[in-house]
């Protein structure tokens, strides 16, 4: 059984499913945050009651997936995805950093963290957004997918705790909201990329009490790791493009335990 | 040691090299050969096995849809229509149209599930809860990534809601065990919704089916995996359906 998170969740202050900016809507052109109800997780557990001040999206977390052992995705050409994603991630914590956002990582080196050590580090963070990134072994060369969770059951017991493997419930909305924003962006660096974020049952957003989203880009069977590494700034702009179009749409409350 | 004692050893010698190098690529052949046979040999052992026996030839040919990938569209599945022998018993029928897929296209290129994997067991629950047990290949020989390993799910689902109604959410195991996820990516922790309607009512003279009074039990009898039939695509390839979480 999986360990309850220690995230104390009433279940009147679920975050309502706001409404969604069309895909590759720009920043100026993103609705304005609708005042999120309930707040985030944490350790703390303040009582739900408490008047909770508001402060917005600062952090990003930052995922190069697999790692240590776990290559991922393996080309013919040595292309190993763990090694790429991890330069992936060091050209968007640059561009992030850039644009004032406080960037975390789940891993600095060839480590593996567990899925659930990862979302651990997300969780940690109040006022964090999560982007794991993936490099396939199949699909379109030079397109690049954004995965939000499928949906998730009821998350709060009568406790108001939030299991820690439904952990992604109550974000969804956002998730969904934060991952159209990013596809959007992505779509019109990369064509033939998908217009908006798709749904797919990704184990590491399952756990991540945050808006959390996965990137996936298209492919390790490319010839040359070159034309990978010359995704990569596109992919680091759509990425701190999205996290800043959706800032305004992610207001967190200073409480400790409650969600958004 | 005289030097006609030394002629007749460096002869010897000089000969049984010979004779060694003109038998050791026949041995090695032979050897080769024998280890070939042998793995041959085991691989039929486990594909008799897992396989299915032979179809009820009373079965009604039907037209059953299989979920392959478009060849069109990328990252998408397509049905493809196949008329073939299909049982009334949810469990039987289940494990023809899921070897049916397994056994893959024409085109392998448009396959969606690695061609080693085999489906071991398959089980229905009461509640229409499938459980499909599949070799340890389907996580170990499927391309890594979100895109392929969702395709390779949405492809069994898919099929299983076409062909299947009874079954109306799918856990998948692998190799009798419960995994975190298929192939480091897509999450296995739960059942995956196949038909959000109502059940149909079972099916008469289901052998294999659990009595809801009684724990699931593997079925005995095994689905064949009939030669399928020509394949047509009979509408345009959509986006996936996604996996959905049982409520």
């Amino acid at each position: 059984m999986a360990p309850l998170a220690t995230v104390m969740v009433s279940p009147s202050q679920a975050p309502s499913q706001t409404q969604q900016p069309a895909p590759g809507t720009p920043p100026a052109a993103s609705p304005p945050a609708t005042s999120p109800q309930g707040g985030v997780a944490g350790s703390g557990g303040a009582p739900f009651g408490a008047q909770a001040q508001q402060s917005g999206l600062n952090i990003v977390v930052l995922d190069p997936a697999h790692g240590g052992t776990d290559p991922g995705a393996r080309g013919t050409g040595g292309i190993r995805e763990s090694e790429i994603v991890l330069d992936f991630v060091i050209q968007v914590r640059r561009v992030l950093e850039l644009q004032g956002f406080q960037v975390v990582q789940t891993r600095q080196g060839n480590e593996n963290p567990s899925f659930d050590d990862r979302s651990a580090t997300a969780n940690a963070q109040r006022g964090a957004v999560f982007v794991t990134l993936h490099i396939s072994s199949t699909g379109l060369p030079g397109t690049v997918r954004v995965y939000v969770n499928s949906d998730l059951p009821p998350v709060a017991d009568s406790h108001g705790l939030i299991p820690w493997d439904r952990a992604q419930g109550p974000f969804l909305g956002l998730s969904r909201m934060f991952g159209d924003l990013v596809q959007g962006y992505l779509t019109q660096r990369f064509k033939g990329s998908p217009d908006a974020a798709q749904t797919a049952s990704v184990r590491q957003l399952r756990t991540t009490a945050a808006p959390a989203i996965a990137v996936e880009i298209s492919s390790v069977t490319v010839e040359d790791r070159a034309d990978l590494d010359r995704m990569a700034p596109g992919v680091a702009d759509a990425i701190a493009r999205g996290a800043a179009a959706f800032k305004p749409s992610y207001v967190v409350p200073n409480t400790r335990g409650v969600l958004p | 040691m005289t030097p006609r004692w030394k002629f007749w050893l460096i002869g010897g010698l000089v000969i049984a090299v010979l004779a060694a190098a003109i038998y050791f690529p026949i041995l090695r052949r032979r050897v080769k050969r024998a280890a070939k046979l042998q793995q041959q040999s085991e691989e039929q052992a486990r594909r008799e096995l897992t396989q299915p026996i032979a179809i009820n030839p009373g079965d009604p040919r039907v037209k059953t849809k299989l979920f392959w990938a478009s060849d069109t569209i990328d990252s998408t599945l397509i049905p493809v229509t196949v008329e073939m022998p299909l049982s009334n018993d949810p469990v039987l029928r289940s494990k023809q149209v899921l070897n049916t897929l397994l056994a893959g296209p024409v085109d392998a290129e448009l396959r969606t599930l690695p061609p080693d994997a085999l489906l071991l067991a398959f089980y229905l629950l009461p509640d229409g809860t499938a459980i499909a047990d599949f070799s340890e290949a389907l996580a170990t020989s499927i391309p890594s990534g979100i895109v392929s390993e969702q395709l390779a799910v949405n492809s069994i689902t898919r099929t299983l809601e076409a062909n299947v109604p009874q079954v109306q959410r799918l856990k998948i195991l692998i190799h009798g065990q419960e995994v975190e996820t298929l192939a480091g990516h897509l999450d296995l922790a739960e059942a995956f919704v196949v038909n959000t309607k109502p059940a149909q009512p079972p099916v008469k003279s289901a052998p294999a089916q659990t009595s809801p009074d009684k724990p699931a039990t593997p079925a005995s009898d095994k689905a064949p995996a009939p030669a399928p039939g020509p394949l047509t695509a009979d509408k345009p390839p959509g986006k996936l359906a996604q996996p959905e979480r049982k409520p």
